[in-house]
């Protein structure tokens, strides 16, 4: 059973992988809008902005790395979405397979496909004059921290990827996510912001994320934002997750 | 496995969507190795006793069993006995002819996917268009890849969804020649169809459904039967559209 699942899974991971190899555009476009909000903010916007000493680019890039992962993964509720519809998803589970390796595939080629346009989205900082005083392990931390954000999304994105009745529904779900790091400590200081308002921010996860992964990045000690970050963090994937799996099994019986 | 006469049985199968019953005390039995359509207009329940039988959907009353397997508690042994083709051609419009083919192979873990790829794709007379995307196949072509790809592990039972609806009337004929050759080798198979011409050119039985039941089973004669017998009158022989359609176009092979 155990070995029945992962080979399964990991022909059809392969599978998905070579369709975005096929369609790179997926990746790119997931990539150049977080580019144009950190160039955009970077370069317009940040020689107005007062966020703590350091240059506004370190300051600014954990928020955009959690944008690149909330539109990478309209992309994974898409992909399902075809599958879905095209009737190949049928198919998969009327055949002798494991068939939970379906969503798994799904699941596993949006990590992938996100550790790209994560890594692209870096690579576009360090141009523009990113620097990190991070070590290995704070390093290491940050991925594992991007690495449950996206997990945690990537379950998320299974919901509409299951249900929708179009392609634009199943993408839509994500411009809510996209635009949570606006209101968050992601592009400016919370304390700047008016009373309601501020307090959202302070206690919405997407502050928690951000400030930890800042923290990290410059080198700094982290507070207690990184476990309030792992806990929102742990605590959707599991509830995500859990409806993932209930809106899965009412469609496939 | 005890050998049955019976590749598929259906006992009082009822399925209701909310309020609508779809399905009320559906029962049949296909013989091994023969071709049974089930012949009803749209909306009489075709496709829903398919995905019963292919394990996609579950009865609320009523048991069905394919290959001496109950798709409801032995589902998993059920699947092993199965391929479905269902409505839509369900192929990987990104992946090559050959690709497709390999990648049922892989999941079903036979071994030399290539090879059993060559064989079908020569089979269905598919081998000039094996390398290209399947996003470029005609209708008829999609099918035919569709059907070879049910055939790969030689499930003991097909079903085919209305295999030939939206297909050219040349198309029409190389499915078909397919099917005809399935029940050769000995495949059972269920056939659901629109097409009265179809479930007389294929079916050994015909079922017809209406209003989620069943309301005749026979075979072509027996039906045909039910009937006043054939008057004998004079008519002038027309040459029918199809005869000029092919004698303008070209035969089906």
């Amino acid at each position: 059973m155990t070995k029945e699942f992962l080979d399964n899974t990991g022909v059809l991971l392969g599978r998905s992988l070579r369709h975005i190899l096929r369609s790179p555009d997926t990746i790119i476009t997931t990539a150049i809008m977080p580019i144009g909000f950190l160039l955009l903010f970077v370069y317009v916007f940040g020689g107005a902005i007062k966020a703590g000493s350091g240059s506004y680019v370190d300051y600014l890039l954990p928020g955009i790395l959690l944008i690149t992962i909330a539109s990478g993964i309209s992309y994974t509720a898409f992909r399902l979405f075809l599958d879905m519809k095209g009737g190949i998803f049928e198919r998969f589970q009327s055949m002798p397979i494991a068939r939970s390796s379906v969503l798994w595939a799904h699941v596993l080629t949006s990590l992938v496909a996100n550790l790209v346009s994560v890594a692209v989205v870096v690579l576009v900082a360090l141009l523009i004059g990113f620097r990190s005083a991070a070590g290995p392990a704070a390093w290491l931390a940050v991925a594992g921290i991007l690495f449950l954000f996206t997990l945690t999304m990537t379950w998320i994105a299974v919901i509409p990827g299951l249900t929708a009745k179009s392609a634009d529904g199943a993408s839509a779900f994500s411009y809510p996510i996209i635009f949570l790091p606006f209101i968050s400590s992601a592009f400016v200081p919370t304390e700047s912001m008016p009373g309601a308002v501020r307090a959202f921010a302070e206690n919405q996860p997407v502050t928690s994320i951000v400030n930890a992964t800042r923290d990290l990045l410059a080198g700094q000690p982290v507070g207690s934002d990184i476990w309030t970050a792992l806990g929102w963090c742990v605590g959707i994937l599991v509830l995500a997750y859990y409806l993932a799996m209930v809106t899965y099994r009412r469609r496939i019986a | 496995m005890t050998e049955l006469a019976e590749a598929i049985r259906v006992e009082g199968l009822e399925k209701s969507y909310k309020e609508l019953e779809v399905l009320r005390g559906v029962d049949f039995d296909v013989p091994r190795g023969s071709i049974f359509a089930l012949l009803g207009p749209n909306g009489a329940g075709k496709t829903t006793i398919v995905k019963i039988l292919a394990t996609l959907l579950k009865a609320d009353a009523g048991t069905a069993n394919v290959n001496g397997f109950d798709v409801a508690t032995q589902a998993a042994d059920a699947r092993r006995s199965i391929s479905l083709t269902g409505q839509f051609a369900a192929v990987d419009e990104i992946l090559t002819g050959r690709e497709n083919l390999e990648l049922v192979a892989r999941l079903r873990r036979l071994e030399d996917p290539a090879g059993i790829a060559d064989d079908l794709l020569d089979r269905f007379s598919l081998t000039d268009a094996g390398g290209r995307r399947a996003a470029t196949y005609s209708g008829g072509m999609r099918r035919r890849l569709d059907i070879a790809m049910s055939l790969i592990g030689d499930p003991p039972v097909i079903f085919l969804d209305e295999p030939t609806t939206g297909l050219d009337p040349q198309a029409r004929k190389e499915v078909w020649k397919a099917v005809k050759e399935l029940a050769e080798h000995g495949t059972t198979v269920l056939l659901t169809t629109q097409n009265l011409d179809e479930a007389e050119q294929l079916a050994d039985r015909i079922a017809i459904l209406r209003e989620g039941r069943i309301v005749v089973d026979g075979t072509l004669a027996e039906l045909k039967r039910l009937l006043p017998p054939a008057k004998v009158e004079y008519v002038e022989k027309q040459p029918t559209l199809e005869d000029v359609f092919f004698d303008l176009v070209g035969k089906a092979e």
